[in-house]
């Protein structure tokens, strides 16, 4: 038997040779470097502890499983005013997106800098991705910094009038797109992203977020309504003093998911809470990994996980809160919640905490079952359907992490799309 | 300090145990003449295990599959331990004392030495009613009954209470000597819960295992008295591999202690265990722990490297088994006695403490494998990490899919005093159907200022307000304990922290 990290490294090669690395400019050091972690490491493999709940292979092998077109007669999903800017197939695409200007920030397409010899991306590009990978190798992101040769670069100087929107389409059953964005927040700055869309039929994006002092950042994404596509996203964020990051997804289907946010507490008093809604129906697998490390005093994380599964849906958290020993009065907190419709779904979490600073409050949780009985009972005595009565407490269940978004408006759209998916999916 | 006051609360004693101020009370040494094996590890020695224990050819077989396959595997590195690489060829694998070269057929004619070091221990090997230390005010409790199993080093000492258990046809013996006097209940289960390489260290011992306790309830009987063992490791650069097997047939009830301690020595010293609990249908087992093993000295030199395997099948409809321990010693612990939960409406339970202090590293937790329908479990771990200690707890909850309407919760804490040590908390739980309920719960925090303030306020000083504020965070596991061990337990809680503040 080969043993593991030959068959990561092989596994490593065979892709490498698929892909081109583009030469020169201001991200090649960065670049170079990744490829080299990839080397070294190899990518994921089933035998990896980190993958023991999902099988990375359809993400990992040289070309993508196809996955057929999503044809949406829905309303576009996000209806506020935003600057959009359109992917498809992982390829920026100029007709369909707004322009790139907007009051208080720079947007640059990555594609269109990468000759340059100087951009301020680069003390961001691949750094915070790099930091991220102990003590936990994350190999398809390094692969991804390497690689990827579209995405956006913002630099945030003042909180701009709206946010901004990344919409990803596709147009091919076979499109295996890298996408890699770098986001930096200045001093008592804001921004908003949203993300939704396809992509493609393989999904690998890599996004590296820097807040300054007092900066803040949100963030609201939904995937997966294409139900055969599959993704492997990462977060990577650095906070300094006094900023704040959110962010929160919904997850709707998508045959495999893995959702990995690292995020990095540097600065006294920083805030980070992350949170997650899904709801899988059938073949669906959705991974959520969170990484938190608390590196100075008087930071606060909060992760909020929840996961709805019916038909033999899984769902995984994995989700560590690392505080460092300098990291003295962190409050810490982590929730894991899975509610199984039924008897062929399964749950699978593994929620660490791992802690070497005394003055410290962290508490995490996580629970499993079926629905509450007794509150359908009550629910139903008083006039409510079953059916809708367990939508209602779907709903309920799922809103506590829907409350983490801060815009009260998307809160609103998001539970009536959540609503609507119910319907459409009561049991018949 | 007057002894009146102890009926006040147990408290009281933990404070006392702290101004005694004994970093560790076992560490002195027998001087007695022992014969060893010669060192190292190869088919020979395994050979001379078994023949030393007169064992018959399917036993040395077993043992030689063991060993042949144990060479094909590698030490697991994935718990949150750091240590030397462990040189298997420096360590001796068998140590006996002289004298009991021949098996004394009673207590009688054991060496006087030997008597006097359990004595010391507090583990008189009379047949006496209850161990020392425990005040004899209650009637109830002075009537209580302890056979004890006592190994030293690579060999059984000898076991009391024989004949009074004979009668209620409980079988308590040292496993050399199961496997001589009753191979057909050893072949059917030695094995069964715990198989031969389930793991790097399982299969050491499944290879080297020189002696261990043996007990067997038959069908429908209370064992009269509670059962215990005590490992104590006397020679020097001799590993000490025991292994226990517990069987519980239908109906029966067992509770069962296990106390183990060492010489304070430079070097680390390797103890690698197995337990095996066969539950069968309505039967109940209590397994209790207090480990005590040489942790090592403030500076982290020496102490006891702990791999143990302890697994328990509760195999009938209804079996119940509850392992309850506090860790306090070695200087390395990995060790989850865990349970498979086969039978339906079968149910277990974890309690733990665990506690580490300057350079010790402990890695433990539980696993709860659900299979049957109805099946429940309970976890209850404590960590305490003190000085430049690291304290993990790992564990495995897991809801099979015919585990219908099952139930599990789990609440781990982690108390961290000073901030040079980490508490780390690790938990599986994977879910495979929708009518069982999993809960977990953990938090981690210091010791409340507030708390200690209101006891320093009443006069005592930080030392024994931390002891008393970590006797109430363990009081949910200290009171799982049998009456035995709750009372040591407690004394040990504080022993093991002191020095721990300030």
């Amino acid at each position: 038997m080969m043993n593991l990290l030959q068959e990561k490294r092989e596994a490593a090669k065979l892709r490498i040779n698929t892909l081109k690395m583009p030469e020169g400019g201001w991200s090649f050091a960065a670049r170079a470097a990744a490829l080299e972690r990839v080397k070294r490491t190899g990518l994921p493999s089933r035998r990896d502890e980190y993958w023991k709940f999902t099988n990375p292979e359809t993400l990992v092998k040289q070309a993508t499983e196809s996955a057929a077109l999503f044809k949406s007669d829905e309303v576009p999903f996000f209806e506020t005013d935003r600057l959009k800017i359109v992917f498809i197939d992982g390829v920026f695409c100029e007709s369909s997106s707004d322009d790139l200007v907007l009051n208080g920030i720079e947007i640059d397409r990555l594609a269109d800098v990468i000759p340059n010899k100087v951009h301020w991306a680069q003390s961001i590009y691949g750094v915070i991705e790099s930091r991220g990978q102990t003590p936990v190798e994350r190999p398809l992101a390094a692969l991804n910094t390497a690689f990827a040769t579209d995405g956006v670069l913002i630099n945030v100087k003042r909180t701009p009038s709206k946010p901004v929107s990344l919409i990803y389409d596709h147009s091919s059953e076979n499109s295996d797109a890298i996408l890699h964005h770098v986001i930096k927040v200045n001093s008592g700055a804001s921004l908003t992203v949203l993300e939704n869309g396809p992509a493609a039929a393989r999904f690998n994006k890599c996004m590296e977020i820097q807040l300054a002092e007092g900066a803040s950042f949100h963030h609201i994404r939904t995937q997966g309504r294409d139900h055969e596509r599959r993704a492997s996203t990462h977060m990577f964020a650095q906070l300094n003093a006094s900023s704040t990051f959110k962010s929160f997804t919904l997850t709707v289907n998508g045959r495999l998911t893995r959702n990995e946010v690292v995020v990095e507490l540097s600065g006294e008093n920083s805030i980070a809470n992350i949170a997650g809604a899904c709801v899988g129906d059938g073949d669906f697998h959705h991974d959520d990994t969170v990484f938190v490390t608390h590196a100075a005093e008087n930071c606060d994380s909060r992760q909020v996980f929840k996961k709805v599964l019916r038909n033999g849906a899984t769902g995984v958290f994995q989700g560590k809160i690392l505080v460092k020993q300098c990291a003295q009065k962190t409050d810490g907190y982590q929730i894991s919640q899975a509610l199984l419709l039924d008897n062929d779904s399964q749950f699978n979490a593994k929620p660490e905490l791992e802690i070497y600073a005394d003055d410290v409050v962290c508490s995490h949780g996580s629970t499993s079952g079926a629905i509450d009985e007794e509150a359908l009972f009550y629910l139903r005595s008083r006039g409510v359907e079953r059916a809708e009565a367990a939508d209602l407490l779907t709903l309920a269940f799922l809103g506590e992490a829907v409350e983490e978004i801060e815009d009260e408006s998307l809160t609103e759209q998001i539970v009536s799309l959540l609503s609507s998916w119910l319907m459409r999916h009561r049991p018949s | 300090m007057t002894q009146t006051q102890i009926k006040e609360g147990v408290d009281l004693q933990t404070v006392q145990a702290v101004q005694s101020m004994v970093s560790y009370k076992y560490g002195w040494e027998t001087e007695i003449e022992t014969e060893y094996a010669p060192k190292g590890l190869t088919e020979e020695i395994v050979r001379l295990i078994s023949k030393k224990n007169n064992e018959p050819s399917w036993m040395t077989d077993w043992r030689l599959l063991a060993y042949s396959r144990w060479l094909q595997m590698h030490e697991p590195n994935w718990a949150m331990i750091d240590y030397p690489e462990i040189n298997f060829q420096d360590q001796y694998y068998y140590a006996r004392p002289k004298s009991l070269e021949k098996k004394p057929k009673s207590l009688d004619e054991v060496d006087p030495k030997l008597l006097e070091t359990y004595e010391k221990l507090g583990i008189p090997l009379r047949e006496q009613y209850v161990l020392a230390g425990v005040d004899v005010e209650d009637e109830d409790l002075a009537n209580r009954k302890v056979a004890v199993d006592a190994v030293f080093d690579s060999v059984s000492v000898g076991t009391t209470f024989k004949a009074e258990l004979k009668k209620a046809g409980v079988i308590f013996c040292s496993i050399s000597e199961a496997i001589v006097d009753h191979p057909d209940l050893v072949r059917k289960y030695l094995g069964s819960v715990v198989p031969m390489s389930d793991n790097f260290y399982a299969t050491l011992n499944s290879a080297v295992f020189s002696d261990g306790s043996f007990v067997y309830i038959p069908p429908g009987v209370r064992c009269p008295m509670e059962l215990s063992t005590y490992f104590r490791i006397n020679a020097e650069n001799t590993g000490q591999f025991e292994r226990t097997l517990i069987i519980a047939d239908k109906g029966s009830y067992v509770s069962y202690l296990e106390g183990c301690t060492a010489p304070q020595r430079d070097t680390s010293q390797l103890h690698a265990a197995v337990v095996e609990i066969i539950a069968e249908e309505d039967a109940e087992v209590k397994y209790s722990t207090v480990q005590n093993w040489y942790p090592g000295d403030e500076n982290g030199k020496g102490g006891i490297y702990n791999f143990v395997t302890k697994r328990a099948d509760c195999r009938g409809n209804r079996a119940k088994v509850m392992w309850t321990q506090v860790e306090t010693g070695s200087a390395v612990t990995w060790k989850y006695p865990s349970c498979i939960l086969r039978g339906n409406e079968s149910q277990g339970e974890f309690y733990s403490i665990a506690i580490t202090n300057n350079f010790q590293q402990a890695d433990t937790g539980t696993k709860m494998i659900h299979l049957g329908s109805n099946t429940k479990s309970r976890i209850v771990s404590k960590g305490i990490s003190a000085g430049k200690a690291q304290n993990t707890y790992r564990g495995l909850v897991s809801m099979h899919s015919r585990a219908q309407n099952s139930r599990n919760y789990t609440q781990c804490d982690s108390l961290l005093i000073g901030d040079q040590c980490g508490a780390h908390t690790v938990p599986y739980i994977e879910v495979k159907n929708n009518s069982s309920r999993v809960e977990h719960e953990a938090t981690t925090s210091k010791v409340d200022d507030d708390q200690l303030f209101y006891c320093r306020a009443r006069g005592m000083d930080e030392e024994e307000a931390v002891a008393l504020v970590v006797n109430g965070f363990c009081k949910e596991v200290l009171q799982a304990l049998p009456m035995e061990f709750a009372m040591e337990a407690q004394q040990l809680v504080a022993i093991s922290l002191e020095g721990s503040v300030g």
